[in-house]
């Protein structure tokens, strides 16, 4: 009988994702309710030591890869270790962090192991000892609601939303696993140098839109979104011009973000746009057109003119900071 | 080189969506029905290596009869003949069924790459490339925003947080779309009037043994009201103390 809970731990490079430590904080609640052993499968060179950071979310066990093999992400393997944890730990639920890696993983795995699998969700409950979740739907107009019929449900959560929590200290028992052949090389990893942080990760995210008139202007964002700590974003249409690169985009046709704070800057709310970050916690909205639509889902918004406004809050949070 | 396009027919992004009185689909009527977005590059990408090496370009579609038109535009933009699948009540239906029915179709047409989007702006899954590869046990490289294609094997460049990754695979196998791939061309009007008469099979299938039990659908819940915090850059200190002290934000 398949029981508990099994976390897919991301890292590259040996630093975890932060959103893994979400996935274990949903995983120990619905071990809570569905009973079994919470357990982290952990892929990847120099991972041994990350199962220490899992000490305070009340994991049983660690499946462990730790190889030098293993140092850059191929789905086929990685897949292959992940079937390997779940045929071990015979778990009911295994969780995954939508993001690059969990997005090319997850499907692999629940094809590989004949699961269901619903992807993105934003909302988790047991009933009946049954995961019942919720992910939207049609660029978030909608909400579905859907059980996983399988006996191993999968799921893939939407980073930033489940909230994690520390708690309590356990010792996990680490057990290791058969690492198989490579099959796809990845050639290599290219990082792009940023001080920023990743947009699907930021808590914070700056985002600017055609109000902003041209490229030569988007220094503002990126100084408010320094002085904040926070990533830089874009709609489309400035993307489509050709003033910010592809990987900024936030929409429907780009990166679905949900930080804690979001401030779109000459920015209409086209539905679109509204579809990868409408599920951001505070919306602020910078707009000089008091009928843009980005006022309806905005919780603060100032009409102005975001030459003279963005400036004024890069100063005023400077003094707070100082 | 025989290439394979798996293309959905989505409804528009602009569609405003109400759902019927059953709960779990929405109404179709006034919805305009387009090409996955995803799929416009995936079509793009296909035709440029028909171009470079040869061969042809199928279109592979499962879903409502009236996803023909589309097929059509993917014919007029330089597809060479299309396989309809033809379903009813598709869109929002659990991947491992589609990918299912796609393998059935696929593993009797001859192929050395596979095109599709990296997600359905309806559903949103993103799961139906890697699970038909699978199916199909051949290598997938997923979300691509570049490739190079020879006869033997592709190296696609994937964006991950903070990079890319260089994938390289062996031929037969699958790639999926990320926006920044290629710019999908216009269909010309000579296209448009060759598109009328490609091959376009047409097959009835049936779902079953889905794996996932849709329970409701519903709208969202309206976002409270917000708040216009003033106009103009006196109100932006007021904006900073809120996100401070009231959001807790900042
Ligand atoms: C299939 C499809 C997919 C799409 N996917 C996406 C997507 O993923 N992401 C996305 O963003 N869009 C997407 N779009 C495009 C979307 O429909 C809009 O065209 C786009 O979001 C508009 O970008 P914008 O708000 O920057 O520009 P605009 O709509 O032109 O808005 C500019 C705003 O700036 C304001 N403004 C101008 N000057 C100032 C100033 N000095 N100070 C303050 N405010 C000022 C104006 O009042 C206006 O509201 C998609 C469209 C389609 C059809
Ligand atoms: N019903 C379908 N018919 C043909 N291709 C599909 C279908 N559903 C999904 N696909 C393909 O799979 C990609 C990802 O879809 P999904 O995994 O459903 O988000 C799409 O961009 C299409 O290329």
């Amino acid at each position: 009988m398949a029981q508990g809970v099994l976390i897919f731990a991301e890292q590259r490079e040996g630093v975890l994702k932060p959103s893994s430590l979400e996935a274990a904080t949903l995983g120990r609640e619905l071990k809570k309710e569905i009973g079994g052993e919470l357990s982290v499968a952990i892929i990847g060179a120099n991972s041994s030591s990350l199962s220490s950071e899992f000490k305070q979310y009340g994991v049983d066990k660690v499946y462990l890869a730790d190889s030098e093999e293993l140092n850059q992400y191929d789905g086929e393997r990685y897949t292959a270790l992940l079937a390997e944890a779940v045929s071990k730990a015979q778990p009911s639920v295994l969780i995954i962090v939508a993001s690059a890696m969990g997005k090319d993983i997850a499907p692999r795995a629940a094809s590989s192991l004949g699961a269901g699998l619903a992807t993105d969700c934003t909302g988790v409950k047991v009933i009946d000892g049954k995961i019942i979740i919720t992910r939207p739907v049609y660029a978030g107009k909608a909400l579905i609601k859907l059980r996983i019929d399988s006996e191993l449900q999968i799921l893939s959560i939407r980073p930033n939303v489940f909230p994690k929590k520390a708690e309590g200290d356990t010792d996990p028992e680490v057990i290791e696993l058969q690492i198989g052949e490579k099959k796809n090389p990845v050639s290599e990893v290219q990082h792009v140098k940023s001080e920023r942080p990743e947009l699907t990760e930021a808590s914070i995210i700056v985002s600017g839109g055609r109000g902003m008139g041209g490229p030569e202007n988007f220094h503002l964002t990126e100084e408010l979104a320094d002085v904040l700590g926070a990533a830089v974003g874009a709609s489309r249409a400035v993307v489509d011009a050709g003033w910010r690169p592809h990987t900024e985009q936030v929409g429907q046709t780009g990166k679905t973000v949900s930080p804690n704070l979001y401030i779109a800057c000459g920015i209409s709310g086209a539905i679109q746009h509204l579809a990868g970050m409408s599920s951001s916690k505070v919306i602020v909205a910078i707009n000089k057109d008091a009928d843009a639509p980005i006022f309806k889902v905005a919780t603060y918004g100032i009409v102005g003119d975001l030459f003279e406004v963005v400036p004024k809050m890069i100063k005023e949070i400077k003094a707070l900071n100082s | 080189m025989n290439i394979v396009v798996c293309m959905k027919s989505v409804p528009s992004s602009e569609t405003k969506v109400k759902i019927n009185s059953d709960g779990v689909t929405i109404e179709q009527t006034d919805v305009v029905f387009e090409i996955n977005p995803y799929d416009e590059y995936a079509i793009e990408e296909a035709i440029r290596a028909k171009e470079a090496h040869g061969g042809k370009v199928t279109i592979l579609t499962l879903g409502a009869a009236t996803a023909t038109q589309n097929i059509r535009k993917a014919l007029a933009m330089g597809a060479d003949e299309a396989l309809h699948l033809i379903c009813e009540n598709a869109e929002l239906a659990d991947s491992s069924t589609i990918a299912e029915l796609l393998y059935s179709a696929i593993k009797e047409i001859e192929f050395d790459v596979i095109f599709c989007g990296k997600k359905a702006i309806d559903c949103d899954n993103h799961q139906l490339p890697n699970r038909l590869a699978q199916l199909l046990d051949i290598p997938a490289v997923t979300a691509i925003s570049n490739l190079e294609l020879t006869t033997e094997s592709g190296s696609a460049k994937r964006n991950i947080e903070g990079g890319t990754e260089l994938i390289t695979v062996n031929l037969p196998a699958l790639f999926s779309a990320e926006k920044g791939l290629n710019e999908p061309r216009y269909a010309s009007l000579p296209g448009i009037m060759a598109a009328k008469k490609k091959p376009l099979e047409e097959r009835q299938v049936s779902m079953s043994n889905e794996k996932l039990t849709i329970l409701s659908l519903e709208l969202p819940p309206p976002k409270p009201k917000g708040r216009i915090v003033g106009e103009g850059p006196e109100a932006a200190g007021e904006l900073v103390r809120i996100l401070r002290e009231e959001a807790k934000v900042i």
